[in-house]
């Protein structure tokens, strides 16, 4: 059943890093997107386990740099300084990416542009003619990781749903979608066009399905 | 056998126009820059460059790409807030872009190391970045036929080398230097300093010596 937080308005960005974070498992290899993604780290509860690797080269990746701490050899994938945990250890890129193809990443979570009800993920590309492009590791996150989590506002500034029936920009992968959390409302993609609402905040079930304009379903999912 | 070089413009004095460069870097970490400026002042025209971007601010990969000197780039994440050198080029048609899945372009850099002549890959499938390319089921899955990018010289960035070429690197300033190594006919490395052989753990070496032709301390 879908649980409506109707005392409150939607999540702020704080909140929904938060939300994501409670649902990370004790213990996963994790990769965080550059953008909103990268927040979902300050909300992981203390000995959570959680080892956090990013693409260019690192599993065991701390907090942002402060002060003395900034080493520019010692970036993030948004080539932010960052710090080093006990236990961390680096890799060159062929490594880094065979540990995401190979399907040794429990959950990454990336931001996006649209998510279609059959998981297709599209956050590369506008698909405008003087966009320039820029894919970066999005795709191979994308069918690498175990679970793909996405983070993204629900409606676009247009009003428009981000969550569709299918995509109009550009796919970055197929079907590789499992979760949705937005502002709104926390969306579990069944892999077959299903989605489960698994909590509202700030709106009914009933007003969501009508400003998103998809079928929803209101069962429970194991693994909710 | 590797070459210890004094200086960046000597170890890249002979790379011919129309060169195929690898250059290592994920932004500034692990960017030659020295080489980088180096192969800026020798000049050699008609370019095809590899790299994870495509140059940040006005310096190293930037500042080379501003010569107009390099015809191709092939790269995954060519826009970034400060890569004003390469959209200018970009958007007047003067540099031509492949743009490729990050992991593709680590591996099929690691396939031309290898000896690989193509693997089979899930990177991208149903995207526009592999229509037209060869596909095939594999057990249930889909996969895209992808080919190895083999480059004439490889500028890479590590930390120590000794004298006959073995390679330790810094953090994640790692990135692409190892496979890229692997993936040239010339390789060229720039080092903060060039030890004597037995001083560096053999249990710590990352690449081993006979993948870098020329070491230069810069």
């Amino acid at each position: 059943m879908t649980t409506e937080h109707l005392d409150r308005g939607p999540l702020d960005r704080r909140e929904l890093a938060a939300v994501v974070a409670a649902d990370i498992p004790t213990g996963a290899y994790v990769n965080l997107g550059i953008g909103l993604p990268t927040t979902v780290a300050d909300h992981l509860p203390v000995g959570s386990g959680v080892t956090l690797h990013t693409e260019n080269g690192m599993l065991g990746m701390g907090r942002a740099a402060e002060g003395d701490e900034v080493d520019w050899d010692l970036v993030n994938a948004g080539k932010i300084p960052v710090t080093e945990t006990p236990g961390a250890s680096y890799f060159h890129h062929a490594d880094s990416f065979a540990m995401m193809r190979g399907g040794h990443l429990d959950v990454c979570v990336l931001g996006a542009f649209q998510v279609s009800v059959g998981g297709d993920l599209a956050n590369w590309h506008t698909g405008e003619p003087d966009a320039i492009p820029a894919v970066g590791g999005a795709m191979d996150l994308a069918i690498g990781a175990r679970e793909v989590y996405v983070m993204m506002p629900l409606f676009a500034r247009d009003g428009s749903a981000k969550l569709v029936d299918k995509c109009s920009y550009p796919l970055t992968g197929v079907a590789c979608v499992s979760r949705v959390y937005t502002d709104h409302a926390v969306f579990l993609l069944g892999g077959d066009g299903d989605v489960a609402v698994r909590e509202t905040y700030g709106i009914s079930l009933v007003e969501l399905r009508e400003r998103i304009g998809l079928p929803l379903d209101e069962k429970d999912r194991p693994g909710g | 056998m590797t070459a210890v070089f004094a200086d960046p413009d000597e170890a890249v004095a002979d790379i011919p126009d129309g060169a195929t460069v690898l250059i290592g870097g994920f932004g500034p970490a692990g960017q030659p820059i020295e080489l980088i400026d180096a192969l800026r002042r020798h000049g050699a025209r008609e370019l095809t460059v590899v790299n994870n971007n495509a140059g940040n601010g006005d310096t190293g990969l930037a500042a080379l790409l501003a010569t107009g000197n390099v015809r191709k780039i092939i790269c995954s994440f060519p826009r970034q807030t400060d890569s004003w050198v390469f959209d200018d080029l970009y958007r007047s048609g003067k540099i031509e872009l492949e743009l490729v899945p990050q992991g593709n372009l680590a591996e099929r850099m690691r396939a031309a190391g290898a000896g690989i002549g193509a693997f089979f890959c899930p990177t991208g499938v149903g995207t526009p970045l592999t229509e037209g390319k060869e596909q095939r089921t594999i057990d249930g899955r889909e996969y895209v036929l992808e080919y190895p990018i083999k480059g004439d010289v490889a500028l890479i960035k590590a930390h120590r080398s000794d004298e006959v070429g073995n390679l330790v690197y810094r953090k994640t300033a790692r990135n692409f230097g190892p496979v890229m190594a692997t993936a040239a006919t010339t390789t060229v490395a720039q080092v903060t300093e060039v030890v004597p052989a037995g001083e560096l753990d053999p249990e710590a070496v990352v690449t081993p010596g006979i993948y870098v032709d020329r070491v230069v301390t810069a």
